[in-house]
């Protein structure tokens, strides 16, 4: 676990400290191979646990944490199937990305994202799966997948509404806007804002403060405040793909993967 | 509160400074995106930008159709 360097994400521990880093060009898309080395940095989290009290998840690119799922990616695999194997391929995909999301959630860790600029879909949903987020005020939040004609598919719903509660989750779900770092700290999303270029700072400072109580007594307070709503993520990955059988979706992506407009991520 | 065309100037003003832009470049009708040469990702920082100083929040849909700092101001200008 010590160190890794991957193409989409580094990992080291340090001090007790466990960071990763995301660092795939242009914005962290989360594609297969980012899905892969996520994988990786989840069975190694788990080996981990005894000498880490708390991990940091960032991005080291200045776009921002992750513009979420890489749709072009999807589409193009998508396009060499036919779709029920296309819905099948997407179905397993949600079944590993979940599989990674419910191992950081469950971590004996404090989780900490620190997020900035771009933190949407996939990202944001990456975002909460931690116990705190810390966001720099050029941060901004959006759960764009209704554009596609989908629902988001990395457990964002169940994680935001067991965080924040239904309106909000109507708000961003049903309207596809995104808003920015003080909205999120205002309705409870953002623990702490910080000013630019003070991220990592704080969240280290974070993460030694964490250090000072039992791990056990976190992890206990951590089961008992932050539940994982399986069931309504499992019911999740079954709307999700219903919807991606639509033929709607297949003309979301052809638009978004083959568009040269300007503003691809605005709705 | 500011007039329309201190909300403009301002904007100006922090679009050339975000974006390392000289100011006399920028003209209220200009197509922001030709003008600065920027992508929707930056549009959102911008946004965000935008709304940190004026202390606002401008739901991004509001944006649809806006490509000139002088219809921007106006969105703006509703919201203050």
């Amino acid at each position: 676990m010590k160190k890794f360097e991957g193409q989409a994400l580094s990992w080291g521990l340090t001090d007790g400290v466990v960071e990763l880093a995301l660092h795939r060009e242009p914005c962290n898309e989360i594609g297969l191979l980012t899905l892969e080395e996520l994988e990786r940095f989840a069975a190694a989290l788990e080996k981990v646990k005894s000498e880490a009290h708390a991990l940091i998840i960032y991005s080291s690119l200045k776009c921002g944490f992750s513009a979420g799922a890489d749709l072009k990616e999807l589409f193009r695999i998508s396009q060499e199937m036919d779709r029920d194997e296309a819905v099948k391929g997407v179905r397993n995909y949600l079944e590993r990305i979940h599989r990674v999301m419910n191992a950081i959630d469950a971590s004996p860790l404090t989780t900490i994202a620190a997020v900035h600029g771009v933190t949407f879909g996939g990202g944001f949903e990456l975002a909460l799966v931690c116990d705190l987020i810390i966001a720099d005020k050029m941060a901004r939040f959006c759960f764009p997948e209704l554009r596609l004609g989908l629902i988001p598919g990395f457990g964002g719903i169940p994680r935001l509404k067991r965080d924040l509660g239904n309106a909000i989750v109507r708000d961003l779900l049903l309207t596809g806007r995104s808003f920015n770092a003080t909205k999120a700290q205002q309705v409870g999303l953002v623990s702490q804002m910080v000013a630019e270029g003070e991220l990592l700072k704080v969240a280290r400072a974070t993460a030694l403060q964490l250090k000072k109580f039992d791990q056990r007594t976190a992890m206990a307070a951590k089961e008992f405040i932050k539940p994982i709503p399986y069931e309504e993520l499992r019911r999740e990955i079954e709307i999700f793909c219903e919807l991606f059988a639509q033929p709607a979706v297949e003309a979301g992506l052809r638009k978004f993967s083959e568009s040269s407009e300007a503003q691809p991520y605005l709705p | 509160m500011l007039t329309i065309n201190q909300t403009l100037e301002e904007i100006l003003t922090l679009a050339a400074a975000h974006f390392k832009v000289a100011r006399e470049k920028l003209a209220p009708d200009d197509d922001f995106f030709r003008t600065l040469g920027i992508n929707s990702l930056q549009t959102l920082e911008l946004l965000t930008r935008l709304e940190n100083h004026f202390q606002i929040e401008l739901p991004d849909y509001e944006l649809q159709g806006v490509s000139d700092f002088r219809m921007l101001a106006e969105r703006i200008q509703a919201r203050l």
